[in-house]
């Protein structure tokens, strides 16, 4: 049976989505935070930690977004294959919820139009929306803005085969040993293993909305999640850059199948303010 | 050590921060991005004087969300300091004295702090809505169209910083890395 879903419903959704993720974040993201601030050694890293446990109430309560760096708005948008829109382009009415979001939720406009003329374009759109379809009648719209102070500091490795596993740890050091206080420590690291090129970089985005401390249904992977966790948090880097125990606060990986040829990994840091929601309609 | 500063910040001010030390600026700061910087060298290569009194200054690297009505400021927190290397050390050699930011800086900067007597501080990235209590008046100086870029003027209440690379040029990211 195919339903029809008005474009204007996903408009306002995504408009709310846009200001309640820039001013509380997730569940999951609030727990993690928390309990870092309990668990964090270092003194200086410790006050930190308190100071972001501050600003999350602040944020909230007073309607301040909690980073000025109210990202670059990235959809994953699932569409059940009986769903049918009725009204406008679907881009047109997610960008439209953006434009809407950003403008009435005092949000920052952060993006220009074009790469080297760099006009802003004021509204904050166009969004980058990552469609997929799969089975049913429902959308699910994921919205993770994204900061660029931790977006500049991700990468992608096109190892080889035999690079194998101890190539793939590697190379998630290299990317987050790199970035050190650039990021806004405590980090998010999101993986991307396998796909090619764009597909392993789309991974590890979609890695960084998955829950924190879920861990991959997939055994050897979900050792690697904990292992490389670990081994961030031995580098020192801790929150801010400025020394301490907590340097990430999960490494998410997912992977998909690949060419014999290679091995490509892509890793997709995100800063503390690691901000995701989800709405179903 | 929790330390208490007035801005403008003297070479007498940079003489006592050491890197690790805690600092609450109090003072008149400005606030310059990419943008906002790309300009101050542009006038600055035209033979133009800058828009803003240079010695002495403390530049704050960040770009602001909107400000809710009878609010100074919107969410205000640090942005890359990194992306500022390129133009840092020419205002430096001007007389700029303090820089706000987050994160690494080239050796074209150290360099230019420790020949100048300067300080780099660190806010803490991500908490732009703490850090926006402190801020008690936002005016803007100049380059308005620039949107979030602007360059503004700021008066600053117990503003919380780190000092990461003090004016003998230690550098408080290298010592905390293992």
């Amino acid at each position: 049976m195919v339903r029809t879903v008005k474009t204007e419903e996903i408009t306002k959704a995504v408009k709310e989505m846009c200001i309640q993720a820039n001013h509380f974040l997730s569940e999951d993201m609030a727990e993690c935070m928390k309990k870092a601030a309990a668990e964090e050694k270092s003194e200086l890293g410790r006050k930190i930690l308190n100071q972001l446990q501050e600003n999350l109430k602040i944020a909230g309560e007073e309607m301040i977004p909690i980073c000025q760096d109210t990202g670059m708005a990235v959809f994953f948008i699932e569409i059940g294959q009986d769903v049918h829109f009725e009204g406008q382009l679907i881009e047109d009415a997610v960008n439209e919820g953006v434009r809407q979001g950003y403008t009435e939720g005092y949000l920052r406009k952060s993006v220009v139009g074009d790469p080297l003329i760099r006009e802003n374009t004021k509204d904050n759109t166009p969004a980058v929306i990552h469609y997929s379809i799969v089975k049913g009648d429902k959308v699910k719209i994921t919205f993770a803005p994204k900061g660029f102070g931790s977006e500049n500091m991700s990468r992608i490795f096109m190892l080889k085969p035999a690079d194998g596993i101890e190539g793939v740890k590697e190379s998630i050091l290299t990317a987050v040993k790199d970035a050190g206080p650039n990021a806004c420590p405590p980090m998010v690291v999101g993986v991307g293993i396998g796909g090619t090129f764009e597909k392993c970089a789309i991974l590890a985005k979609k890695a960084l909305t998955r829950e924190i401390g879920k861990h991959s249904d997939i055994p050897y992977v979900a050792e690697m999640e904990q292992e490389m966790l670990e081994k961030i948090n031995r580098l020192g880097i801790g929150p801010g850059g400025l020394g301490g125990t907590t340097t990430a606060l999960a490494v998410n990986i997912n992977t998909y199948a690949t060419h014999i040829a290679g091995l490509p990994v892509a890793v997709n840091i995100c800063c503390h303010v690691n901000r995701h929601t989800v709405r179903e309609i | 050590m929790d330390k208490y500063i007035t801005a403008p910040v003297t070479e007498e001010i940079t003489s006592d921060l050491k890197i690790g030390d805690y600092v609450y600026i109090t003072g008149t700061i400005y606030v310059a991005r990419d943008a906002a910087h790309k300009r101050m060298t542009e006038a600055l290569d035209a033979g133009e004087e800058l828009p803003i009194s240079i010695k002495d200054a403390t530049i704050y690297y960040m770009g602001p969300s909107p400000a809710r009505e009878g609010r100074p400021i919107g969410s205000a927190g640090p942005t890359t300091a990194t992306r500022m290397d390129k133009y840092a050390p020419r205002l430096l050699d001007l007389g700029q004295k303090a820089m706000i930011g987050k994160g690494k800086r080239s050796k074209e900067v150290i360099d230019a702090i420790v020949r100048n007597k300067a300080v780099y501080f660190a806010a803490v990235g991500g908490a732009g809505a703490l850090l926006s209590k402190c801020i008690k008046k936002s005016e803007t100086v100049c380059y308005e169209d620039l949107g979030a870029e602007a360059l503004l003027k700021l008066y600053v209440e117990n503003f919380p910083v780190i000092v990461v690379i003090d004016r003998e040029g230690n550098n408080l990211y290298e010592t905390v890395v293992k």
